[in-house]
């Protein structure tokens, strides 16, 4: 398992990570109070297009760091292709959840304003409905005997 | 047909007879050893219910008009007055990530069977998971019991619209210089909490489909405080699961047990595994809580 790399290699390979995720970290968070005008008194990107390229960079710089923490420090670089692809093709499945359950949410709150109504909905019987239509006349009578 | 698979199962079978011990787990299907695989695939479950949280988190607020923005809720440092907006939770990044990299050490100076050296980088470990439970109690604390947050209120929230705030009577409220107090679409606010109540203003909106109405400014959308504390909840607990099981495998490790089993402490690598998965899941969860 270590014979891949030397001690010296391994040691290099931790402060890269090191270095790697923390600089991250720190744009990110920079970016963000960038973004939420913060940092610059009026400069802001939270509305449009801005945003969308906001987030877009959000995600890819999240997706870098989960990379390198799976490849690197859970040594998945170093493993057969077979456990490589066990493990991270059924996360495939999951952009079809993000884009169903995403598209779902967008729906509902679109939708806010017929749910109230329909939740407050009274419902009245319609007026000239025999009563009892819908309940099974008394006289029916279930054979009870088993072959 | 019937005759050849029988003749292909009894093929099959000398293969394996061959080969002595396949059947007895000598030969580690993916070059992996059995906990370690079974590691991998416990990570990748856990992965898809913190996948399955952090959906239902985009789910609904894609179906809420408003959502409290990180900037403003997460913006309390401890001893220090005034809004820090994010700096608080980058620190607990970092102590995440610290405790991440001290993790592999121990794990590098497993496979060199250097006793010493997995106790010190697990210790180190330890030291940084226990510090990250310590930077979320005091996170949680502040939104508790200062803020007032709860599973089922959430005093945070941002204007839909442009407007003014009113008084009670309903008669417009002014800042002390005689203007009037306006606000604009998307700003901030958080609802104090006075005698057990929360105090909820009169607005008038002066833009969008609710121009004209005189409204409350009420709660935020009750799914965030719920969600905050059900996903960073579940993450703490991964966390604090790690550190009793560091604690064990440390205390084991410095006892001898893994010099006997002569495996390059293994036993630590699975850990590690764990342990990097919950920094991997922190990558998530703050990207979706504090920077989206």
């Amino acid at each position: 398992m270590a014979g891949h790399q030397t001690y010296e290699e391994q040691k290099a390979l931790v402060f890269r990570g090191l270095l790697i995720l923390g600089v991250i970290t720190i744009v990110e968070v920079l970016i963000a109070l960038l973004a939420k005008g913060h940092l610059i008194s009026g400069i802001k990107f939270s509305e449009g297009f801005g945003h969308y390229l906001y987030m877009l960079l959000m995600v890819a710089f999240s997706l870098y760091k989960a990379y390198f923490i799976v490849f690197y420090f859970m040594h998945m670089a170093y493993e057969v292709r077979g456990l490589v692809l066990s493990v991270l093709l059924p996360t495939v499945l999951l952009i079809w959840a993000i884009i169903a359950f995403f598209q779902e949410g967008d729906s509902w709150g679109k939708r806010r304003e017929l749910i109230r109504q329909k939740n407050e909905e009274v419902v009245k019987p319609a007026p000239n409905r025999p009563q009892g239509l819908y309940q099974l006349p008394r006289t029916i009578e279930y054979p009870l005997t088993k072959s | 047909m019937a005759d050849t698979s029988v003749a292909h199962a009894h093929e099959t079978t000398a293969i394996h007879q061959d080969n002595g011990s396949a059947w007895e787990g000598a030969k580690e299907p993916f070059k992996a050893s059995y906990g370690k695989l079974m590691m991998w695939y416990f990570l990748l479950s856990d992965a898809f219910t913190f996948a399955g949280f952090l959906i239902a988190y985009g789910a609904l607020r894609f179906s809420t008009p408003t959502w409290p923005e990180a900037d403003f809720v997460f913006s309390s440092f401890p001893f220090v007055e005034g809004h820090l907006p994010l700096i608080f939770v980058t620190l607990m990044t970092f102590i995440l990530i610290f405790s991440s990299v001290t993790m592999v050490r121990a794990v590098q100076e497993g496979h060199r069977e250097n006793k010493n050296g997995v106790v010190f980088w697990m210790f180190l470990t330890i030291l940084g998971g226990a510090t990250f439970l310590g930077c979320q109690a005091y996170e949680w604390t502040t939104l508790i019991a200062k803020e007032h947050m709860t599973v089922s209120e959430n005093p945070f929230s941002r204007h839909i619209a442009d407007g003014i705030y009113l008084n009670p009577d309903s008669s417009e409220a002014r800042n002390p210089d005689g203007t009037l107090k306006t606000f604009a679409k998307g700003d901030n606010y958080l609802l104090h909490k006075h005698d057990g109540k929360f105090d909820i203003p009169l607005v008038k909106y002066t833009s969008g489909e609710y121009a004209g109405q005189i409204m409350e400014a009420g709660l935020g959308p009750k799914a965030f405080g719920a969600l905050f504390f059900f996903i960073t909840g579940f993450h703490g607990f991964h966390v604090f699961s790690g550190v009793v099981f560091l604690t064990i495998i440390m205390i084991n490790a410095a006892s001898g047990l893994y010099v006997a089993r002569r495996n390059g402490y293994e036993m630590v690598e699975k850990i590690g595994l764990y342990w990097h998965f919950v920094d991997l899941v922190w990558v998530f969860v703050f990207l979706v809580f504090y920077l989206l």
